[in-house]
């Protein structure tokens, strides 16, 4: 059985370089640990600590040691701890080499907006404003579509952003994009989907790399009915 | 001077008035100074203004002193995951002020640090902080952020020495060492007390002259 959201970590998990210091969000973003070393990637959690470990057995739950989505977590050898101010020291220094988080939408040039719904009221923004601002490379995963079935992609934002900056790569179950500074560019299609279906699912244009294997080319030779 | 060691309801009952500003530390649960808010919920103070990363849990921690309905402002990131938030928020019995947390931590070191404030780039160009002064530096976008300023810090460490001196555990660390700076009054709920030089210098975390008052943590109720 392949879980959606697993594969998107799994393929997420690829461009983080080993030695990196990696913060993770809440959700999608957690599933990434599972596929990395944590002896030799360290990973960084805003609440004041660095060489987060797996997650603990029953018995092992240790309730002064949590992650920042106030999940209890174990750690490695040489983790060390550490208050908050200089967490997002950490975090706006520029010393952080990878942010993984979720996305609400992103718009044509990688930009996102990941903590406001309208109509409710504005109750939490977390770290993800200090994390946009500081750290080297954003990976953003997220499921392609809304609940409903509408595109999270799209052309520009409706809800409020959440930094002027881009992400960096875009994770999602049907593709990965790269974003450079003319926007998306899809750099890999996840297995059984096609250019034209992502096309259909998004709502900005984007560009595809070269190399990029495109089973309605090769099964219908038209590129695709767009 | 040392810190006096003293018992958490009288203390909070005597110290704290209503209309009061209160830091409390803990990221959600983990950190949070359970005895001192407890007292707290015990004393007559209300119409307090709580600066805290999260509002606790439904009925735990400051989430209880949320449902006692004394606090009509809270200061902080994260208020999400206490539904009785949005509750309050939405019958106008609760004010809410969010900041990024990077931000707010740091207003919270620059009042502790006698700083004037701090321009950020967390959340720079956004409807969050578009009330901000702006500034650009070095060719990129900052937003200024006041200090912030409390009448008490109510924080949680694990060990304290007699003075006050205070060593923290895991990540129950969190926002309680900074705050300790920040409070006019600094009280401290912690495990155990242990004689002066006790503690090695080189592990404490918060130097004993930020600390006013030190209460043990007792046994769960």
């Amino acid at each position: 059985m392949t879980d959606v959201r697993d594969d998107i970590a799994m393929r997420a998990s690829r461009y983080i370089k080993t030695g990196w210091i990696v913060n993770v969000g809440i959700g999608i973003p957690t599933l990434l640990l599972r596929h990395l070393d944590m002896t030799v990637t360290h990973v960084h959690s805003e609440n004041g600590l660095l060489g987060v470990g797996p997650p603990p057995a029953f018995h092992e739950v240790d309730p002064n040691l949590v992650d920042a989505g106030k999940q209890p977590v174990t750690v490695t050898l040489g983790c060390v701890y550490f208050d908050s101010a200089q967490s997002f020291g950490m975090v706006r220094g520029g010393h952080i080499d990878a942010a993984v988080m979720g996305a609400l939408q992103v718009d044509h040039l990688g930009r996102i907006a990941n903590w406001f719904i309208p109509g409710r009221p504005v109750l939490g923004v977390g770290g993800a404003m200090d994390l946009m601002e500081g750290a080297r490379e954003v990976i953003i995963v997220m499921q392609h579509l809304t609940r409903d079935g509408r595109p999270k992609i799209v052309k520009d934002l409706t809800l409020p952003r959440t930094s002027i900056r881009s992400a960096d790569v875009l994770v999602t179950d049907l593709a990965t994009f790269h974003i450079d500074a003319q926007g998306l560019v899809l750099t890999e299609l996840a297995s059984g989907t096609s250019v034209s279906k992502v096309r259909e699912c998004t709502g900005a244009n984007f560009e595809v790399a070269q190399g990029v294997e495109d089973p309605s080319e090769s099964t219908q030779g038209n590129g695709g009915k767009q | 001077m040392s810190a006096s060691i003293a018992n958490a309801n009288e203390l909070i009952t005597l110290l704290v008035k209503s209309g009061s500003m209160i830091m409390v530390g803990g990221f959600g649960l983990v950190g949070a100074p359970l005895r001192l808010i407890s007292a707290l919920d015990h004393s007559r103070a209300a119409d307090l203004t709580i600066i805290s990363n999260n509002l606790g849990e439904p009925d735990k921690g400051l989430g209880r002193t949320l449902r006692l309905g004394k606090i009509s402002r809270a200061i902080g990131s994260y208020f999400t995951s206490n539904p009785d938030v949005a509750e309050a928020v939405q019958a106008g019995t609760l004010t809410v002020s969010l900041l990024p947390q990077g931000t707010f931590v740091e207003a919270i070191r620059a009042a502790g640090a006698g700083l004037g404030g701090f321009f950020t780039p967390a959340g720079a160009g956004t409807e969050l902080m578009d009330q901000n002064e702006t500034r650009e530096i070095g060719g990129r976008l900052f937003v200024f952020q006041a200090p912030i300023h409390a009448d008490f810090a109510f924080i949680r460490a694990h060990r304290a020495d007699e003075l006050g001196n205070l060593v923290y555990l895991k990540t129950a660390r969190n926002f309680n060492p900074v705050m300790a700076t920040a409070g006019r009054t600094v009280i401290a709920e912690v495990d155990e007390i242990v004689p002066v030089g006790e503690l090695d210098p080189e592990c404490v975390v918060t130097p004993h002259l930020f600390v006013d008052y030190l209460v043990r943590t007792e046994a769960p109720e």
